[in-house]
């Protein structure tokens, strides 16, 4: 095992040099110099934004510093989720952190030169980040710590309330964490929507010695990014809550399936767990109590279908990711026939705050059945991508519209796919619906991961019900005839249906098929994809009669750091 | 790590990541992931050692080499490109990305044949907000257009 430090990891990210030069700089910012003379500054580690050059950015920033021209540390932070802002750098003064971004690694000479490191103005100067609106006005629980802190910090953890929800937990018998769960009203995070406190029940009723705490972090749909902000931006809340899971319920081992796509959400990870055992976070007598947890992380290899539960508990066993017929559920014969919990990254992660602040607290949050917050993911073509997590409630225009300031292109908003592959797409005349799990079911679409993918009106809708039925023909695990042949035939019904081949008829027949998919599918996977074909041709039924091309696309900017738009 | 030329057999490399693997409940897919970090791909010659190591027929351990994507039956070339071609990607282009790479003569799922480059398409690398995107040996790049995909293949972006 690699136990790496975290102080030792920390050093790659961090500069210090001696302090020259500043004095005279620091006379041309109106702002109130620093106390002391060394300058934090924080640039996200965050994958998105390291997309876009923010390594690029810290190493400029460290060149600074090296050359001894500034006293700077760099501190790499997750990233606050303004995603079309990044990289985003903060910089730490008297009045809070203010904000720089998009900067381009070129920008970094003159946002020195201008006395950034004194918040001083810039063409590039949001202000203060905590008091941009686009972020001042989401409810921040989950993702409260994301972006503020050192992923890797134990000591910023604590000074930002980690470890108050296990603390609590440990103080309270399993049967009454899982009360407080079940109150809370947290359901699961990563797209059925079950009760978590429902699912634990089950499994801390099982008598067996030997029980599995899973947390599923495959996260494969599209448009889907949190459980990868949660695990590269605040690894240590996704551990406390698998620990308290694994306190409710009596596990003693639990695994972490990451999707391979994620290497980075992986290497953190690995990092947060050994520095959690150092600290007696994990392993025997978790903070002096009597419970015993420890935690490993293991990597899948790139197949859509280990997001299924039993699918992932194959693939966990070594084993082809094969879905399991249910009964029995998993929380009775999960992981290697033993009760296992499995739920989502961000299921767990807000496990912690529940047990924190009390279920009263999250319940208060959200409308009917859908309490607490959600955290939505906004991306596609959309001018303001990135987290916003607020109570259930909010509506689709005000996610899109308001948040996401319309496309990213520039040209009208057409549709949105919510909830990923197998959610509906929906028009602009439906953007009134409240997010709510009955809402959005009633309406025959799904809340799923939350995830929002938008379009604009250069989209081809039969290409991209066409494109469902390829992806499920592409990730089926093979085991169901309505799936594994029925995903092949859709593409050539729509294909046919496209080319004008006996259109009425081959209507009737695709209809057919998704009937067939919904009703003979065993898993979601089947089931689920008639929706995103349905929803197309229910809004968008002209797209199906063949005179529709795809409009040119106009390409994005090839640099790829500078992107229009403001908080 | 190997210490002498000859032991890098892929049964030694095979027996030795096993070894280090052994305790480890249901182990194989760790193992088959340290096999392609070492030899580049996953050789058929390494299908019966993992039968013998895990106790399992080769028709088994083969059906689970073939059912993932990420193990490779052949080594890939020097730079490995991912274009992702899911949804929230689609939405900005990533489909004339594929066609420009096509273009340039690279199609999905090959290998160039001087071994330089190996194009793929992904579904989902969870940079939905800043697509397209494109990984290049596990790097990834945002909002990557046909010009930035165009220096990316012609080996002038350092990766
Ligand atoms: C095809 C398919 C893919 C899925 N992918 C994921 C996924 O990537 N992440 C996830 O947490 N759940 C995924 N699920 C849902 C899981 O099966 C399961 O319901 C969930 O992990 C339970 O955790 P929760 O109750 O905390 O949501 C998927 C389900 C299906 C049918
Ligand atoms: S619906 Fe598809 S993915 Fe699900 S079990 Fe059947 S074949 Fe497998
Ligand atoms: S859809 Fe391309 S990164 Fe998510």
């Amino acid at each position: 095992m690699n136990n790496s430090s975290d102080s030792t990891a920390h050093s790659d990210f961090t500069a210090r040099s001696d302090f020259t030069a500043r004095s005279d700089f620091t006379a041309r910012s109106d702002s109130t110099p620093r106390s002391d003379s060394t300058a934090k500054v924080y640039v996200p580690r965050d994958s998105a934004a390291r997309s876009v050059g923010a390594d690029e950015v810290a190493d400029a920033l460290q060149l600074a510093a090296a050359r001894g021209d500034f006293d700077i540390e760099v501190v790499r932070n997750g990233s606050r989720g303004m995603l079309w802002l990044e990289p985003l750098i903060e910089v730490v003064t008297p009045h809070g952190r203010v904000g720089y971004g998009p900067v381009a690694p070129s920008e970094v000479e003159g946002l020195l030169a201008a006395g950034m490191l004194d918040g001083a103005d810039h063409p590039l100067r949001l202000g203060v980040v905590d008091e941009l609106p686009w972020l001042a006005r989401q409810t921040r629980v989950t993702f409260a710590r994301v972006g503020v802190t050192d992923p890797l910090s134990t000591q910023d953890y604590l000074e930002h309330g980690g470890l108050a929800g296990l603390r609590a937990a440990l103080e309270l018998a399993p049967e009454d964490v899982v009360t407080e769960v079940t109150e809370s009203g947290l359901r699961g995070r990563g797209g059925a929507g079950f009760p978590a406190g429902i699912k634990w029940k089950t499994v801390l009723g099982c008598t067996d010695e030997l029980k599995f705490v899973c947390c599923n972090a495959d996260e494969g749909d599209s448009g889907t990014f949190a459980d990868r902000m949660v695990m590269e931006g605040d690894p240590f809340m996704l551990i406390e809550g698998m620990t308290i899971a694994a306190h409710a319920v009596g596990a003693s081992e639990g695994y972490l399936y990451i999707r391979s796509e994620y290497p980075d959400a992986v290497a953190t990870m690995r990092a947060a767990i050994g520095i959690a055992r150092e600290h007696g976070w994990l392993g025997k007598g978790i903070l002096g109590s009597a419970l015993d947890f420890d935690l490993q992380v293991r990597v899948g290899a790139g197949a859509y279908i280990c997001g299924e539960e039993t699918s992932m508990l194959e693939s966990l066993e070594g084993k082809r990711g094969m879905v399991r017929a249910k009964p029995p559920i998993p929380a009775i014969e999960g992981l290697f026939g033993k009760p296992t919990v499995v739920n989502n990254v961000l299921t767990l992660a807000t496990v912690p705050i529940v047990l924190a602040d009390g279920a009263k607290a999250y319940q208060e949050l959200g409308v009917e059945r859908s309490r607490g917050t959600q955290v939505f993911q906004l991306g596609g073509n959309i001018a303001h991508g990135g987290i916003v997590e607020t109570a259930f409630g909010v509506t689709l225009r005000e996610l899109v519209e308001d948040y996401g300031g319309g496309t990213f292109s520039g040209r009208p908003v057409r549709t949105v796919q919510v909830g990923g592959p197998l959610g509906a797409y929906l028009p602009t005349s439906m953007f009134d619906l409240p997010m709510d799990y009955e809402a959005f079911a009633a309406a025959g679409a799904m809340v799923g991961h939350g995830g929002l993918v938008v379009f604009d009106d250069s989209v081809d809708m039969a290409a991209q019900a066409r494109f469902a039925m390829e992806f499920c023909a592409e990730e089926s695990c093979g085991k169901c005839t309505p799936c594994r042949v029925g995903s092949v035939r859709g593409v050539e019904v729509i294909d046919k249906i496209v080319a004008g081949e006996h259109r009425d008829e081959n209507l009737a027949l695709l209809e057919d098929l998704c009937d067939l998919m919904t009703d003979g599918s065993l898993c979601a996977m089947g089931g689920l994809t008639p929706m995103p074909v349905r929803s197309a041709l229910a809004h968008f039924p002209d797209d199906f009669l063949g005179g529709r091309r795809s409009l040119e696309i106009q390409p994005v900017q090839a640099t790829g750091v500078r992107t229009e738009g403001t908080a | 790590m190997t210490t002498s030329g000859s032991d890098v057999t892929v049964e030694n490399v095979v027996r030795r990541v096993a070894a280090g693997h052994r305790g480890q409940r249901g182990a194989l897919l760790p193992v088959l992931h340290a096999v392609q970090a070492e030899l580049g791909h996953v050789p058929q010659e390494a299908i019966p050692v993992l039968a013998d190591e895990f106790n399992l027929s080769r028709a088994d351990v083969h059906g689970v080499v073939t059912f993932y994507h990420d193990f490779r039956r052949e080594p890939a070339g020097r730079t490995t490109v991912r274009i992702c071609r899911a949804e929230a990607c689609q939405a900005l282009g990533a489909g004339s990305l594929v066609g420009y790479a096509r273009e340039a003569g690279l199609s999905l799922g090959e290998t160039t044949a001087d071994g330089a480059v190996t194009v793929e398409q992904v579904f989902c690398l969870g940079n939905c907000a800043l697509g397209p995107t494109v990984e290049v040996n596990g790097r990834l790049h945002g909002r990557v257009g046909p010009a930035q995909l165009g220096a990316i293949l012609n080996g002038t972006v350092s990766s």
